[in-house]
This record gives C-alpha cells, sequence and structure tokens, in this order.
C-alpha cells in the first residue's frame, strides 16, 4: 500500500513553485485580500466544480492570517492556501493521498526543487531527531537495537558513528528498566528518546509510562519535568501476528501528564519528532508499520509540527471523517470513491490523539453536523471513543446523526492474511459508512 | 536512695511525662533510678507502662499481687545490656556515695566500661567526669570502631576505624532525635486523622538516612521508595514542609498534591519519594547514568527494601548499569519485613548483598551511624571508579509497614523491643557522646526537649498552612509552553508558544 503513494513523487513534481520568500509576498497579498473582500478566489474542488464563493471560512482564513505571521507552523499554511489559491501550483506533496489522481497541475512552473527534498518517512524522523540532536546535548536516544545495528526499522541509522556509545545506547532487552532509566535521566534534565522495537512491547514498561512518567511532575509540585519522547511502530502490520500488531494509544489515553501524537506522513513525521523533543512534557509518538516507507518532498527548511493540533488533510461539506495514522490511506482511498458518487468528505487527520484539538474538529462539526471517525484501535475503550464522547459532550447540537465511529474488531490480530484485513476498517466499510450516515 | 523494685512484673510510673519515646524508658536508666520504692502509689502493673501497653506476648506471666521478694534492677557493671535486666544480682551495684556526677551517667560509663561489645573508646575516661562541661562543638578527631565487621561480595572491606568529631557525633544525635521525634509525631497525627491514607514510618532505621548524608555532598543524588520522610528531612528538608505535605496543605514540599509517598527535593538531590515497590531502582540507575552524561563526578544512590530486592526490574538495572559502568549505588534497607512477610519467606537468598552476582557487595550494620557513613563513602570511591556497587543495611523498622499495620502480628514485641534495647541507633550515638563527655545527659535530654519543641511548633504551623486551592487539581499536569493556535495541552489555554 505504501508504493501507491510513492509515485507522487514523480506525478506532482512540478508543483513546487517559488521559493519560500515569494510564498510568504503571496500569503501576505493573501491575507490583504481575504481580509477586505471576503473571498474572491476561485476554488476548484476535488470533483471538478469551481466554487466562487467558499463561504463560512472566515475563521479559517483569519486563522491562516495569524499563523502567516508565525511561520513556524507552515503545513496549515500551505494546505489551506491550496485550496484557495489553485492557480499557483502549489506543492502537493503536503497530502500525497489527497490529490493522487484527482488533481493534475495546469501548468509546470519554473520549480526549484532546492527547497525540498524527496524522502521516506522514516528518514523524515531520522533527519528530525538528528537536528534535534545536533542542536540540544542533552538529547540522547536509548532502544533496542538503535545503536549498532541502526534501529529495527533503520530509524537511528547512522546516529551511533556520528554521536558515540553515550548519546545512541543499545539497551538490553528490559523495556520495564529502560524506560525507567530514560524517566530517570530526564528528572535531572536530558532529553531521551525511548525506543520500544515494537509498541506492544511498551506495554512490559507500563508502570514507569504511567506512574513516573505521566504523575512526577504533577505529584513534585512542578519541580520535576519529565521531558520524554516515548516512540515507537505500532499498529497492525503485514500478518505480524497478535502480540505485534497491538495499539497502544487506547491504554495509554488515560494517563494523566502525558501527551499523545500519532504521524501519517513524512512531513507531519518530521514536524512532531522535533515537537515532541523540545516538549517539557513526556510524549508519545505513535508510528505505524506499514506507513516507514512512504515517500514525501519535505521543505529543506526547519519545521515543526504543533502538538495538540490536527491537520486538515481535505476540506469538505457533507461529513467530517477524523481519522489518524494508517488509516488516513484507507479514508482517502475511499474519498475518492465518495467524491466519485458525489459527496464531499472532510477529512482531517487527528494527529493529537491526548489531548484532542477540539477546536479544528469543533469547526468542521459545526460545518458538516456529520461526523464519522475512522481508526485502528478497538471498538471497546478506543480512541474512537474517547473521541466520540469528547464530540458528543461539546458539539452535542450541531449533530444531525449519532457519530458513527468505525475501528478494528475486538479481537487478537489473526495470522491469515484474510482475516486480518478484516480486523482492520477497509475503504469499503467506510463509503458505506458515510454513505448511510448522509442519507 | 536506690533502684529496687519489689518485684520484677512492675515497672516504676514514669515521673517525667513527656517520654512518649519509648525507646528512653530502658530499665536501668535514670527514670528508675531515680524512683522512690517507699511511696506505695508510684508503682503501677506492667501493662500500663507506655512502653508495654498491649502487655507481653510470651514469658513473664502478670500477676496482681506484689511479691516482697525484692531483686535488685538496675544494669550492673559487669553486664552488657544483652542480658535480659531480671537475671542481674543486686551484689554488683556500685556504691553511692558523692552526688558529684549524676548516677546515671556513672552508670552509663560503668557499663560502657564493662561492654566489650559495643564500641571500643580509645579516650581514657577516668579524669574528665569531674568537671561539668559544656556541649563540645570542636572538630577534633575522635575515632570510633564500627560495631560488627563489613560482609563482602568480591570486594574488599572498608576498614572499621571511623574518623569522626565531637561536633559530627552531635549533630548526628540532633538529626536523628528530630527524625525519630517526627515520625513519632506523624504517628501521633495519623491516629488524629489529620494524615490519611498510607504514612510509613522510617523510626528505627534513621542511621541510614544520617550516614549516608555525612558520607556524600548534595550533588549526588537519593532516590527511595515510600519510607522517605527522614531521607528527606536529611537532604535538607524543614520540618515545616513534611508535615504541611503529610497533612496535604500548601506549605508542603509537593504542594499538598503529592502525600507522604511523594516527597521530593530537587535542589539537594532529592528525587523522591516513589509508591510502586522497586520503580525507583531504574530511576535511580537513570539518575547516575544523568551524573555519568554530564560527567559531574557524583554518584546516584538507590534505596529500596529487601520486599523490592525481589523485584525483576531491579535486576534489569543493575545489568545495564553493569553494563554501561553507571555510577549506581544500590542499597537494599533490609528491616528484615517486605510489610507482613518475613525475608526468611520471601527470598530464597536474603543475602541481598550477593544478589548482584557479578556486582560487589557490602553489608553493613544500618544500625550504626558510623558503619554506614563509612560503606557509604566506601562505595562512593567504588561507584566513581568501577562501576555500581550493592550495599545492604541491616536495620529494623520498630513501627509496622504503615499505620494501618500493627507491626506484631507477623512479628514478636520482644523482638521489637529487644531491638530497640540493643541497637537503637540513637542509644549508641548517646552512648558515644555520653562516654567521650562531650556533653552530659542533661544536654541531651534538652536538646531532644529541643527537638520535640521545634517538631511541636512545625506542626502548630502545619496546621495553619491552607489546604490547596481548587484550581491547584488542574496546575501542573503539564508543563505549558509549545503549541501555536491551539489550545494548551491541558485544554485550559487557548494559546500557547513554540519554543
Amino acid at each position: 500500500m505504501a508504493t501507491i503513494f510513492q509515485g507522487l513523487g514523480g506525478g506532482a513534481a512540478a508543483a513546487l513553485t517559488n521559493s519560500f520568500d515569494s510564498k510568504k509576498l503571496l500569503s501576505r497579498s493573501t491575507r490583504r485580500s481575504l481580509s477586505e473582500r471576503k473571498v474572491s478566489f476561485p476554488v476548484v474542488r476535488s470533483d471538478g466544480s469551481v466554487n466562487l464563493n467558499p463561504g463560512g471560512s472566515n475563521a479559517r482564513a483569519r486563522r491562516v492570517d495569524q499563523l502567516i505571521t508565525n511561520a513556524v507552523a507552515v503545513n496549515l499554511l500551505f494546505s489551506s492556501l491550496k485550496q484557495r489559491l489553485i492557480v499557483l501550483q502549489l506543492p502537493l506533496h503536503r497530502n500525497p493521498g489527497m490529490f493522487a489522481s484527482i488533481y493534475r497541475p495546469t501548468c509546470t512552473c519554473n520549480a526549484t526543487l532546492d527547497l525540498v527534498h524527496e524522502l521516506l518517512l522514516f528518514e523524515a524522523l531520522r533527519e528530525g531527531l538528528e537536528e534535534e540532536m545536533d542542536r540540544d546535548p542533552h538529547v540522547c536516544v536509548m532502544g533496542e537495537d538503535v545503536g549498532h545495528y541502526g534501529g529495527s526499522y533503520k530509524v537511528t541509522r547512522g546516529l551511533a558513528e556520528k554521536y558515540g556509545d553515550l548519546r545512541v545506547l543499545d539497551t538490553p532487552i528490559a523495556e520495564n528498566s529502560f524506560t525507567g532509566m530514560g524517566i530517570g535521566a530526564a528528572m535531572t534534565g536530558l532529553r531521551p528518546i525511548v525506543e520500544g522495537m515494537n509498541m506492544g512491547f511498551l506495554l512490559l514498561a507500563f508502570n514507569q509510562i504511567s506512574n513516573n512518567c505521566g504523575m512526577l511532575h504533577y505529584t513534585s509540585g512542578g519541580q520535576f519535568t519529565i521531558p520524554v519522547v516515548i516512540r515507537g511502530p505500532g499498529g497492525v502490520g503485514r500478518q505480524l501476528g497478535a502480540e505485534h500488531s497491538q495499539r497502544l494509544e487506547s491504554y495509554f489515553q488515560s494517563i494523566p501528564g502525558i501527551q499523545m501524537v500519532a504521524c501519517s506522513t513524512p512531513y507531519n513525521a518530521k514536524g512532531l519528532m522535533k515537537a515532541a523533543i523540545r516538549s517539557e512534557n513526556p510524549v508519545i509518538l505513535f508510528e505505524h508499520v506499514l506507513l516507514y516507507n512512504l515517500k514525501e518532498r519535505i521543505p529543506d527548511e526547519e519545521y515543526i509540527c504543533n502538538l495538540e493540533e490536527a491537520e486538515m488533510v481535505r476540506p469538505g461539506e457533507h461529513v467530517t471523517i477524523l481519522t489518524y495514522s494508517r488509516m488516513r490511506y484507507h479514508v482517502m482511498q475511499a474519498a475518492k470513491t465518495l467524491v466519485n458518487k458525489g459527496y464531499d468528505p472532510e477529512v482531517i487527520d487527528i494527529r493529537s490523539l491526548k489531548p484532542f484539538d477540539l477546536h479544528m474538529i469543533g469547526n468542521s462539526v459545526k460545518k458538516t453536523h456529520r461526523v464519522l471517525i475512522v481508526e485502528e484501535c478497538m471498538r471497546t475503550g478506543g480512541i474512537g471513543a474517547s473521541l466520540t464522547a469528547a464530540i458528543t459532550e461539546n458539539f452535542h447540537d450541531y449533530l444531525d446523526a449519532p457519530i458513527v465511529c468505525l475501528s478494528s474488531q475486538d479481537v487478537p490480530t489473526p495470522y491469515a492474511g484474510t482475516l486480518e484485513e478484516w480486523t482492520v476498517v477497509q475503504p469499503a466499510q467506510i463509503v458505506t459508512a458515510v454513505e448511510q450516515l448522509c442519507q | 536512695m536506690c533502684s529496687i523494685i519489689t518485684d520484677l512484673r512492675y515497672v516504676p510510673k514514669l515521673r517525667s511525662t513527656n517520654f512518649l519515646d519509648s525507646s528512653k524508658v530502658v530499665p536501668g536508666w535514670r527514670t528508675v533510678i531515680s524512683f522512690d520504692p517507699r511511696s506505695r502509689d508510684g508503682w503501677i502493673p506492667r501493662q500500663q507502662s507506655s512502653w508495654n501497653r498491649h502487655g507481653l506476648k510470651s514469658g513473664v506471666p502478670i500477676q496482681n499481687k506484689i511479691n516482697s521478694k525484692a531483686l535488685l534492677f538496675c544494669v550492673s557493671s559487669n553486664s552488657s545490656l544483652t542480658k535480659p535486666f531480671w537475671t542481674l544480682s543486686p551484689s554488683k551495684l556500685k556504691p553511692r556515695g558523692e552526688k558529684k556526677t549524676p548516677p546515671s551517667v556513672e552508670m552509663a560509663l560503668s557499663h560502657l566500661k564493662s561492654s566489650s561489645s559495643r564500641s571500643i573508646l580509645v579516650k581514657p575516661l577516668a579524669a574528665a567526669f569531674s568537671l561539668r562541661r559544656l556541649i563540645s562543638n570542636s572538630t577534633d578527631p575522635i575515632t570510633i570502631e564500627t560495631s560488627v565487621p563489613f560482609a563482602t561480595h568480591r570486594c574488599d572491606p572498608p576498614s572499621r576505624t571511623v574518623e569522626t568529631n565531637p561536633q559530627e557525633l552531635l549533630s548526628f544525635f540532633r538529626v536523628m532525635a528530630t527524625m525519630r521525634r517526627m515520625e513519632i509525631a506523624a504517628d501521633s497525627l495519623y491516629k488524629a486523622k489529620l494524615i490519611r491514607g498510607f504514612c510509613h514510618l522510617y523510626d528505627g532505621q534513621e542511621a541510614v538516612a544520617v550516614g549516608m548524608e555525612a558520607a556524600i555532598t548534595k550533588k549526588d543524588s537519593i532516590i527511595t521508595a515510600y519510607r522517605d520522610h527522614c531521607t528527606f528531612l536529611g537532604r535538607g528538608g524543614t520540618l515545616l514542609e513534611v508535615f504541611s505535605e503529610l497533612m496535604g496543605r500548601q506549605a508542603g514540599c509537593s504542594n499538598g498534591k503529592g502525600g507522604s509517598m511523594h516527597f521530593y527535593k530537587k535542589d539537594s538531590g532529592f528525587y523522591g519519594g516513589h509508591g510502586i515497590v522497586g520503580a525507583q531502582v531504574p530511576l535511580g540507575c537513570g539518575l547516575a547514568f544523568a551524573h555519568k552524561y554530564n560527567k559531574d563526578d557524583a554518584v546516584a544512590f538507590a534505596l529500596y527494601g529487601d520486599g523490592a530486592a525481589n523485584q525483576g526490574q531491579l535486576f534489569e538495572a543493575l545489568n545495564i548499569s553493569a553494563l554501561w559502568d553507571l555510577p549506581v549505588i544500590l542499597v537494599c534497607e533490609n528491616n528484615h519485613y517486605g510489610m507482613g512477610t518475613a525475608e526468611w519467606r520471601a527470598a530464597k537468598s536474603p543475602a541481598y548483598y550477593k544478589r548482584g552476582d557479578y556486582v560487589p557487595g557490602l553489608k553493613v550494620d544500618g544500625m550504626d551511624a558510623f558503619a554506614v557513613k563509612q560503606a557509604c563513602k566506601f562505595a562512593k570511591e567504588h561507584a566513581l571508579k568501577s562501576g555500581p556497587i550493592i550495599l545492604e543495611m541491616d536495620t529494623y523498622r520498630y513501627h509496622g509497614h504503615s499505620m494501618s499495620d500493627p507491626g506484631s502480628t507477623y512479628r514478636t514485641r520482644d523482638e521489637i523491643s529487644g531491638v530497640r534495647q540493643e541497637r537503637d541507633p540513637i542509644e549508641r550515638i548517646r552512648k558515644l557522646i555520653l562516654s567521650h563527655d562531650l556533653a552530659t545527659e542533661k544536654e541531651l535530654k534538652d536538646i531532644e526537649k529541643e527537638v520535640r519543641k521545634q517538631v511541636d511548633e512545625a506542626i502548630a504551623e502545619a496546621k495553619e498552612s491552607p489546604m490547596p486551592d481548587p484550581s491547584e487539581l488542574f496546575t501542573n499536569v503539564y508543563v505549558k509552553g509549545l503549541g501555536v493556535e491551539a489550545y494548551g495541552a491541558d485544554r485550559k489555554e487557548v494559546r500557547a508558544v513554540l519554543p
């Protein structure tokens, strides 16, 4: 599945327009025009119709204004401008799934490709890690086989040679204790990154994560901060078996004091990794085993993604689809079908699993009045269940229909390929759910 | 006036009623000697005495009749305190004569002269006693030998001779008396329901905290489990912070949000205060890793109990520490009971100092503050040079595991009182001070009174401190400071700023 998106790199190659400065210039003019003249740009919608008055987007416009001045959160700038200024051929690589076969650039600009480079998701993670380790000498990595072996998913390849054994530490197979050691080191001011070879192994360290990592800042009255990052691949892979296909976000979500984020593209992987390392709070970064080979173009300059913000993958009008991690791609695949059938789903990658970005989600719900949650967690007690509760609590009045939550079945993941396919949500099911929701 | 009781089953009523600390009531000391047996109303049956409220579990039957046979009841000069007092014969009583020195001191010193199981006194005692001295504060060295030799595993033991000075001895006494008094006061506060939840008391084990503190600096880190009140005090915490935290007030060291098991003091390297048994040991190894990373020549002491010694994460952390040569010292405070389970029922190998296998170990008498000090000094040098080392402190707790545990269902009161008589750490220091004539008995009592007053004042001040504000419920869950145009991490702030 990851190979579908690799073609994007070639296909949308000409999408990059100008240098970053001119983008800023452009955006400044955009801002002026947006604030003075409400909306005057044609919006080419994904089904080909042109909407001259997107309407209801003042909030987003204002938000874009404010974000433009803060040049660090570049992602949202691009994605929002993309919707309005189609003529500009903005880079498509922000959301590789979105315009996969829908959009073709109508003009090939003199694309200077200097400012972006193409890489795979694990390389993006490594880049983020390396930049942070260069920037701050307190950052260190510990995990099984992260050093000399290069990392079981190659995220830390080359780092041990560069930074030495004291900063990239190979641990024995003792998750409980090396997670505890990472937390103890963090209490003194170091910023360790603890890698679980598979998220499921971190269950062994649950006590350390829950009691020490999450609670120390509170029980010490603010004396200690635990700036630790716990990361690892989770999720259902290719026939890895039950114990290696666990989704731990549901177990960790009620631990007070930690933040959880899930990355889904190389762009947000690098950004979230950097933000997590810089954060003073303990952050658990959920990666997915099947997404490590996603290819995308990301900017050369430094950027950080906001840890508590969701990502608007595809704006729409009819239904809000909330998703994260690998399910984003299933949703985008389903979106293609839906668009052909005439629906206009709004797809949001929630990214921040704890706390939820209720601001963006709420705005979307207020617009579309229908919510579909597509997640890979189990039905019982998963992220979708909490999200359903949160949305119902906060935005009940705006809902026209009950929230539909599509999640994995409450079974241990079987080995057989066909069975495994049916434990997770498939695009066909998403399409059916949207059709039912929008009746 | 002589010290005679008519029946061994009766104990004289205590004249000074502020002795709630029952360790003071040791037969043979001043309180007994000052009693006048001719006044009958001074007698009370044994079961009402403050240190034996519940009666003896075994041994002596309680009779109400007064036996007219006289028995001399004092510590004779020829016996050590290891013998029960009722076996002492009257003829050994020293003649009373001049009142130059308080008889108690003389008794104590005469006892000390004869006993060989205690410290060997180097300085001669004879000429010193006729003059009254002020409490000396000098730093002249005094040499003391530890009570028992060190048992070792894969290393050479440190010397049994410890150098100290009067100032240190007196400070040990004062700090340990403060700790003891604090724990007893916490006991009463708990029974008065001002302290709720769990309260794990450290009395009996003070020598470990004090001895360790004397051997290290504030740059070294200490991390311990839930029995942390005295360790916190030793690291520089104040009594006010302790009592406020125990009562859940704002003035507490964790603003009232931690409780008894979560005392922390970052500026002096005290990392807590952890409720889950054994979880603090990997944290301690992480602290040592940070010391090594920062190259600051400091060590980390990770304390745990004999119950926690059976946790797997301990051995995992030890393996990693030995692999990476981390300057960590694992200290097993072996008080022989893991809550209600005796160590022989919980551990196949109760030689905790040997359990490191490839890691050297040292077994120390944990009731002797100087042995602890010597061992910790030795361990620090070792850790900085060649990696982890395990110390086993053979100690004892007088209270139960926590306030909800009476402490007597799995051990006899005889055992507790026996240890209190023979090995009490404060008594050892007291005897040392008296034997070296650094202070008189009265001065030491005055110190204890002062300490008691300080503790009472701290409690009063802590009671004045307010409960935390309701808004404090949500503070310190997250550290603020990240984000853009979004809610902050705890959904309470609209905007936060990226670093």
